[in-house]
């Protein structure tokens, strides 16, 4: 029997335990999920590279809403639980959902630690702890004024180099001597602090704040020897706390952490906890490395399985910004049963410290170059002697038997369990045996098959130059992400290739550019018969069984292997002859569900694939085309009545987004393509979320593009405004063959957007006459031959095959 | 074990499938580039996606659901993903397929 599995938070401990628990024992439980943030499980230690512009928050995604989907997992987002009752086995979140529990799960993390100091609650103050905390940053950062950070530890440093980076002035306040002193030691602190003063942040050892200064936001922080250091944003990074109020209340018991015993056991035998809330052998932690310990922990436990016990083990630490090398683990306290070996190079700011005990390594710190972090690592927790090579020990594993090594002998020097991945702890063996074993060329395979690089990403290095080591010179990190495993090729590289050699139909380009696959994958056909389809409209026969299944049969699969049918309706524009013939439709075929789309559509669900064709003859006979709701080309143009019939209105809105959608129906483009047109600013249809949107006003139209609401969301950005209808149409089809000209398959084109260049886009579709024309003008000719009706096309007969059984076999002849 | 006509080759496309119904469910027919045929149960292993719906490239089929790769030969999973999905004997007799259908099954009706 299932049982009910609840988690309280989404965070990075309980999404490792859920991996574990699924492949353990799948289907053993139905789990829940409650988290106060309105997300998915991302990567939280990644955040910094996302306020750094390293990265997109959609790349730092551990699991997407595809994940949850595919494992039946509910998950509500944005729900806070405020009581869990242990007698009645339910907990409830603060929209009033409850849920009841055979165990539960207690992921909470940790909150941030806010100073009691005035001013603390002004606009303008936050703390580095999500997205949200990213966002607020990345906004404030627009105005480049200045900011401080308190906090000179591993989140403040992060958040100031971040800020920094994005134009703002900023200062470092921090109590102690030396920054990051809890994992540096002070010579470390002092290298570092010298190297962030190099790229302008200004930091302040030594200084407590007493008072955060404004009038209704943040003006200032005033230091307690009177100083006032004027700042419009405030970053308190100061430590964290266990979150454990909920657990307080609930009646467990808490210590600093949730108190749990060595197979993450709470107090209450049906209640679990782990992560930063989780207290276990009187520590809590603050690193994933020992959270992910405790997940696997825990996902044993809740298997069924019982030996699984936790184990302390010291992280290092690593400072996540881009051109600082910074490597500290164990414990590097002076002490009269200690030694050192120190190593500096002011030159090239070297700075390396190992300390000592019995001759064997209980900490090190490493500044400025940290390639032998990894080997340090493994003698401490070998505990190795390390008597023999101690005059050569600080120079690193390459000077060991004499002569220096490159760095790649020194990671083949490597012993099969040196542990190569902190976070995952994942060590050498396990690498080069998945990369042989699987045969990985590519390091996102890596990381999927092995999770190693998975997490904060530090040793992206070593894992390179294992692939390296393991693949020889077939493995080149520099190279563009190849298409798929069948080329080396990127996407960019195979589409000029297929214009500059005059490729036209798929095996020419398997061919020609050495596909290393005899006729591809479900990854690269469909690319290339995309991209084959937008170069040569006149020359190249389409390719079906390279079409994903949707735009194959011109329906939209759904999870039971039934088809949805979308009929055109012009600008969301109906009339009572189609809602009749719909209706007709409906009951002779007993279609199960009808639906209204948010693109102002009528959706049949539940179709079997045979019918498909004699309902598409019966909505062809009241004028409906297919709406291509499955295609990656043009969906939907969205209107709303504008002024026709809105007293707001100042253009046709409707009509305009008929006459769009007329003029740009049955074009491919490399992802789905959705349009648009509202009557005024207060935007009924929705335009700026869009592809492409215009928004009407008095004096003409504003063309706006590259917005998103699906898994992303994001404004549009505006192209230009425009003063007749006809120059409307001329701009949106120009920016969408340049779309689709240069975009990478599946690639929507917000995304396509960023990687261009806004401006490059405003000024080959607003600034050049003559490149405008001449990309409009190649729609026009590759409509000539997209505008066709498939559905009228299949009910008269063609790809018949694709509707029919090849052949029944029934209980009749079963009975010869 | 029982041999059942199931038509012509040529009635399945190149790099394509066909379905064939039974009583014990449906069965997918695959003709690969290089001429080959394969039957396999159209069931995918993952959450029962009709395969025969899926892009065919080398012996093996995309489910059309989630992406699983799923090899024509042997039924399993390729990459990184478990599971198998049952495969059916298939005789080509110069053109005319055959499945075999086990004869318990069949005639238990
Ligand atoms: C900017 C930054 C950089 C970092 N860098 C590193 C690094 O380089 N290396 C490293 O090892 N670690 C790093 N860390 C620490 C690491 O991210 C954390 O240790 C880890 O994410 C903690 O995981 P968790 O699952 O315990 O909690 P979290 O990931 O914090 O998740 C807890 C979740 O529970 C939710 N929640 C809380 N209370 C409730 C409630 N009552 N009901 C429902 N939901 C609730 C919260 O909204 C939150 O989403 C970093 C952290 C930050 C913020
Ligand atoms: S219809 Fe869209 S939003 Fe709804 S479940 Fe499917 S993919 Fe998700
Ligand atoms: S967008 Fe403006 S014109 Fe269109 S319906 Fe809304 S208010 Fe009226
Ligand atoms: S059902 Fe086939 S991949 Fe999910």
């Amino acid at each position: 029997m299932t049982e009910k599995l609840v988690i309280i938070g989404n965070g990075m401990a309980p999404g490792r335990m859920l991996e574990h628990l699924l492949e353990k024992a799948p289907g053993q439980y139905a789990v829940t999920i409650f988290n106060a943030e309105p997300r998915v499980n991302y990567d939280r230690i990644m955040l910094s590279p996302v306020l750094s512009g390293e990265k997109d928050y959609e790349e730092i995604i551990i699991h997407g809403d595809g994940w949850y989907i595919k494992h039946g997992i509910t998950l509500y987002k944005g729900h806070r639980i405020v009581a869990i009752d242990r007698d009645a086995r339910t907990v409830t979140s603060d929209h009033g959902v409850t849920e009841s529990y055979d165990k539960l799960v207690i992921a909470t993390g940790s909150v941030p630690f806010i100073l009691p100091v005035p001013g603390k609650d002004l606009p303008g103050v936050i703390t580095y702890r999500d997205l949200d905390d990213v966002q607020a940053m990345l906004l404030a950062a627009q105005s480049r004024e200045k900011a401080v950070v308190i906090g000179g530890g591993l989140l403040g440093l992060e958040a100031a180099a971040g800020l920094a980076g994005r134009g703002m002035d900023v200062t470092v306040l921090h109590v102690m001597p030396t920054l990051m002193d809890r994992q540096l030691d002070p010579a470390a602190g002092y290298l570092l602090q010298k190297e962030l003063e190099g790229r302008g942040i200004k930091v302040l050892c030594k200084a407590n704040t007493r008072a955060i200064v404004g009038n209704g936001k943040v003006e200032g922080i005033e230091l307690e020897d009177g100083r006032i250091i004027p700042a419009t944003l405030v970053v308190m990074a100061v430590g964290i706390r266990p979150s454990v109020g909920l657990a307080r209340e609930a009646g467990l018991a808490i210590n600093r952490g949730i108190v749990v015993d060595h197979g993450m056991q709470t107090s209450d035998g049906s209640i679990w906890a782990l992560g930063e809330c989780a207290e276990v052998g009187g520590m809590v932690y603050g690193l994933v490395a020992p959270l992910y310990e405790m997940a696997r922990v825990a996902a044993s436990h809740l298997a069924g399985e019982q030996g699984a016990s936790f184990v302390h083990s010291d992280t290092p630490t690593k400072l996540k910004v881009t051109g600082i090398e910074l490597f500290s683990l164990g414990d590097f306290a002076d002490g009269d049963d200690r030694e050192e070996i120190v190593l500096r190079d002011a030159s090239a700011g070297v700075y390396k410290r190992l300390v000592l005990k019995g001759n064997k390594i209980i900490g090190t710190v490493l500044y400025g170059e940290t390639a032998d972090g990894a080997w340090f690592n493994d003698l401490k927790k070998k505990q190795t002697d390390i008597s023999e090579m101690r005059e050569t020990l600080i120079f690193g594993q390459a000077y060991q038997g004499g002569a220096p090594l490159d760095p790649m002998a020194a990671v083949a020097a490597l012993p099969d369990d040196a542990e190569i991945c902190g976070c995952n702890g994942v060590c050498k063996g396990r690498i080069v045996s998945t990369i042989t074993e699987k045969g990985l060329t590519a390091l996102d395979e890596v990381r999927a098959h092995t999770k190693a690089s998975a997490s904060c990403g530090s040793c992206t290095g070593l894992v390179e130059q294992l692939m390296t080591l393991t693949l020889g010179d077939s493995y080149n990190p520099a190279a563009v992400q190849p298409m798929c495993r069948c080329t080396d090729l990127g996407h960019d590289d195979v589409r000029r290739l297929i214009k500059a050699k005059g490729l036209k139909t798929i095996p020419a380009v398997m061919q020609e550019l050495e596909w290393k696959t005899s006729c591809g994958c479900a990854k690269c056909r469909p690319a290339l018969n995309y991209y084959l389809v937008c170069d040569w409209p006149d020359d190249y026969a389409d390719d079906y069984q390279s079409r994903f299944i949707n735009e194959r049969v011109h329906a939209n699969i759904q999870k039971d292997g039934t088809y949805s049918v979308v009929p055109r309706m012009w600008g969301g524009v109906t009339n009572s002859g189609e809602l009749r013939a719909i209706a007709d439709v409906v009951d002779k075929f007993e279609i199960p569900l009808v639906k209204v789309t948010g693109g102002q559509r009528i959706d049949l669900l539940g179709i079997e694939k045979e019918d498909l064709p004699a309902v598409w003859a019966d909505l062809g006979k009241a004028g409906f085309i297919s709406g291509q709701a499955y295609a990656k080309g043009l969906r939907t143009v969205k209107t709303c009545v504008g002024s026709d019939w809105c007293r707001f209105g100042t253009q046709d809105s409707t009509g305009l987004g008929i006459r769009i959608e007329k003029f740009m129906w049955g074009s491919w483009t490399p992802a789905k393509l959705k349009l648009a047109v509202s009557g005024c600013p207060r935007n009924c249809a929705e335009a700026t979320c869009k592809d492409i949107g215009v928004i009407c006003v008095d004096s003409g139209f504003e063309i706006h593009f590259a917005g998103a609401a699906g898994l992303d969301i994001k404004g549009t950005e505006v192209l230009g405004l425009v003063k007749s209808e006809d120059e409307a149409l001329e701009h949106i089809v120009a920016l969408t063959q340049m779309y689709r000209e240069q975009a990478r398959y599946l690639e929507r084109i917000y995304k396509w957007a960023k990687r261009i260049g806004l401006d490059e886009i405003r000024r080959q579709i607003i600034g050049d006459a003559g490149k405008r024309k001449a990309y409009y003008d190649r729609f026009v000719f590759s409509q000539k031959f997209a505008q066709v009706d498939p559905w009228s096309e299949r009910v008269s007969g063609k790809d018949k095959h694709e509707f029919l059984p090849m052949a029944s076999i029934g209980y009749g002849q079963a009975a010869e | 074990m029982n041999w059942f006509a199931i038509g012509n080759i040529a009635d399945i496309p190149l790099r394509g499938a066909r379905c064939v119904k039974t009583p014990q469910g449906k069965i997918a027919v695959f003709r690969t580039a290089e001429n080959e045929v394969f039957a396999i149960e159209d069931h995918c292993p993952h959450k029962g996606g009709p395969l025969s719906q899926g892009i065919v490239h080398a012996k093996a089929v995309t489910c059309p659901l989630h992406n699983w790769v799923i090899s024509l030969e042997t039924g399993k999973a390729l990459g990184a993903d478990e599971g198998a999905v049952k495969t059916i004997a298939l005789k080509n007799d110069g053109g005319a397929l055959f499945i075999a259908l086990e004869s318990l099954m069949v005639a238990a009706e």
